[in-house]
């Protein structure tokens, strides 16, 4: 039991990351644009909150964490909206390739964020990793009394604040594309822009908002790794650039459902960490577990297109840039 | 009905004269470098000229270096040589990392497994054909349910990606050598059973000429051959297709065999040619790079043999300034982006002219 608690709690803060990574590109995909820059828009989000925690931390005398926290959160969110402002900017009014341009989104970003996640300690004189240990404790911090409850305390009331929020963002996106008028114009934008173009819809300012929106939540995925799931510092080692792939294929999972893109996110969390509590694995066979995931999805993907259900469909016009010149 | 012009206009060029399409991109690859040299003034306060001049260092500097900086361009420019036919088709095969690594495993299996019993050219041969073989396999299965269901292509080849690499993951921890290294180490280091022969005294001069007869290989059949004009048509248009009595189906699925089994060729040669180890970087990002290279190139081999120069010139000298200047080797590929962003965003430049609104126009409009 004690094993199985572990097991959920490891999975939903791993799940947090990627849903984050999701419910943004759900937003993004459903005005039509792929954005395959997602794990690039994460390490932009990520980085920029350590980098603004760091400043804040080194020039505050007595750095408070709240303060900390609303800085690096905003800075997380603009550097991310920033990454998809360039992708939309390329695409949108350059209409430039999708793929390409998400590609070189993630490369950028992966590498903007490993240089200056690398060396940006050492650029400002000190030695070692960096680490914003204040404000990373106050992104942990939940409510000693409620998560002393046993383990239902522990099971929902011993993460810090970003957990919580990603399922709020998650069901409100799921109202704002299924209730909202201003979600309804979005995702007509997707299926076919030429009519809602016609219907007086501006594709266009569509298009935009929703991508630099989606890479705004996305970037937060990024955020809560580096200040949560690794505790304030940074690795270079491409993890979340692994978790990046992982949220779009999070998306395909869910096919297109925020709401749905919860427990799926959880389930993918599970999926990835079962091996840590099945006895006798090696280490060879539990890179194999690590693949399943990905699997899964591939599943999803082939029984979604097998069955053509239309509400389940990927957005119709995704991946195809929108010329009005040349309906 | 509109009481003004908008502001700006973009019309479709009706065809711009070949020297002036590369003036354009060419203007756009100088504006990404000074964009570059800003960044790295801003971040290093050193003088650019002298950064460039240290990359070209990195990437140039020894016969060694220029060799190893040809040796990686070919191997990105075997993949994208690999993607072209399936871009053309406009199937988009994000999938070449997977492919890689598939190829990779192949050859390393033989490596590991025939390389006391089998001669050298036994080991090459075969291990040829089974990295042919396992890059077609991963390349086609999308092509078949793309064929028959209709599946998206962009996300099954990704997910494609990820699967490889935990199977690599998986065979390295099998192979492991010395155990406990979570790496296979150098492959038959002693005997070099299976490596490719250094001809001329040059160690990849082979490398090199392989893949270059695959770019013209490539070149030739794409342009000359019936299947090269199918699959342009499908890529145009399926209907057209279906129309002309060309089998969709069959295209796609050969398209894609073809595809995967160049890519992984380059896993062959990464193994085989350059590495002699396997582990996830035997791909390490190239099969995403090259989907850039083999997109900007227009299909057109010749072009992706400069494009694949330039990045991997980028990395190596990337790699050199990091070292010189206490930096890490990642600048390399923020380097990289930028210009392939200036790069991308040149294209609409060639493909469409934009008029601003002039203001004796506008009086013209104003009494209507």
């Amino acid at each position: 039991m004690t094993q199985l608690i572990s097991l959920l709690t490891s999975a939903i803060v791993f799940g947090t990351v990627i849903l984050y990574g999701a419910v943004g590109e759900i937003i993004t995909e459903k005005s039509g644009n792929l954005n395959l820059g997602v794990p690039g828009i994460m390490f932009l989000g990520g980085i920029a909150g350590l980098a603004a925690a760091f400043f804040y931390e080194l020039h505050a005398a007595e750095p408070i964490g709240f303060v900390g926290l609303i800085v690096s959160f905003i800075a997380a969110v603009a550097a991310s909206a920033l990454g998809g402002l360039i992708y939309a900017f390329l695409t949108i009014s350059l209409r430039a390739n999708q793929n390409v341009t998400g590609l070189t989104l993630t490369i950028f970003g992966a590498g903007l964020a490993n240089l200056f996640g690398g060396s940006l300690n050492a650029l400002a004189g000190g030695v070692g990793q960096i680490s914003v240990a204040t404000t990373s404790r106050a992104y942990r911090a939940y409510i000693p009394s409620l998560a002393g409850l046993g383990r239902v305390g522990q099971l929902f009331f011993s993460f810090g604040f970003m957990a919580y929020l990603a399922i709020v963002l998650a069901l409100a996106a799921n109202w704002f594309l299924n209730r909202s008028r201003v979600g309804l114009n979005l995702r007509a934008v997707g299926e076919d822009p030429a009519t809602a173009d016609a219907a007086g819809i501006n594709v266009t300012r569509y298009k935009y908002l929703a991508t630099c929106v989606g890479a705004g939540i996305s970037g937060l995925g990024g955020l809560y790794y580096a200040m949560d799931y690794i505790k304030g510092t940074w690795s270079t080692d491409g993890t979340i650039e692994a978790l990046g792939w992982l949220a779009v294929a999070l998306v395909i999972f869910a096919t297109w459902k925020p709401a749905r893109a919860i427990w799926s996110a959880y389930l993918f969390g599970v999926l990835y960490w079962a091996y840590n509590y099945i006895t006798g694995l090696s280490r060879a066979s539990i890179e194999l577990f690590k693949m399943l995931p990905y699997v899964v999805t591939i599943i999803v993907l082939v029984a979604v297109s097998m069955r053509r259900s239309r509400e389940s469909q990927p957005p119709k016009s995704l991946g195809l840039s929108y010329f009005r010149e040349e309906r | 009905m509109t009481k003004h012009e908008p502001f700006i206009h973009i019309a479709r060029r009706d065809g711009l004269a070949w020297w002036r399409a590369w003036l354009i991109r060419l203007a756009a690859a100088v504006l990404a470098l000074l964009v570059s040299a800003l960044f790295i003034y801003s971040l290093t306060k050193l003088n650019p000229v002298k950064v460039y001049a240290a990359m070209w260092e990195g990437a140039f500097g020894t016969p060694r270096r220029a060799w190893i900086t040809a040796r990686d361009a070919s191997i990105l420019l075997c993949i994208g040589v690999g993607l072209a036919p399936a871009f053309m088709m406009r199937f988009w095969n994000v999938g070449a990392e997977g492919q890689v690594l598939m190829g990779g495993c192949a050859t390393a299996a033989v490596l590991i497994y025939c390389g006391r019993s089998l001669p050298t050219a036994a080991l090459l041969g075969i291990g040829l054909v089974v990295s042919l073989a396992a890059g077609a396999l991963w390349g086609v299965v999308p092509a078949l349910f793309k064929a028959k269901w209709n599946t998206n292509e962009t996300l099954f080849t990704l997910m494609m990606n990820y699967i490889a690499i935990q199977l690599t993951c998986f065979l390295v921890a099998k192979w492991e050598n010395p155990k406990g290294s979570n790496s296979v180490g150098i492959i038959n280091q002693q005997t070099q059973a299976g490596w490719f022969p250094a001809i001329a005294g040059k160690q990849y001069l082979l490398n090199v000429i392989i893949v270059l007869a695959v770019a013209v290989g490539m070149y030739l059949y794409l342009k000359y051959t019936k299947q090269g004009y199918e699959i342009s048509v499908v890529g145009e248009s399926e209907n057209t297709a279906r129309y002309a009595g060309i089998s969709v189906r069959r295209v796609l699925i050969r398209t894609m065999a073809i595809s995967g089994a160049v890519c992984g060729l380059s896993g062959f040669i990464a193994v085989a040619g350059a590495s002699h180890t396997i582990s996830t970087s035997t791909a390490g990002g190239r099969g995403f790079t090259a989907i850039i290279v083999a997109w900007m190139a227009k299909f057109n081999t010749f072009v992706m043999i400069l494009i694949a120069l330039l990045l991997v010139f980028l990395e190596k000298g990337a790699i050199q300034i990091a070292s010189q200047f206490h930096l890490n080797d990642y600048a390399s590929n923020v380097v990289e982006g930028i210009i392939l962003f200036f790069l991308l965003g040149s294209e609409f430049f060639i493909q469409y002219t934009v008029r601003f609104r002039s203001h004796k126009n506008k009086k013209e409009v104003a009494p209507s």
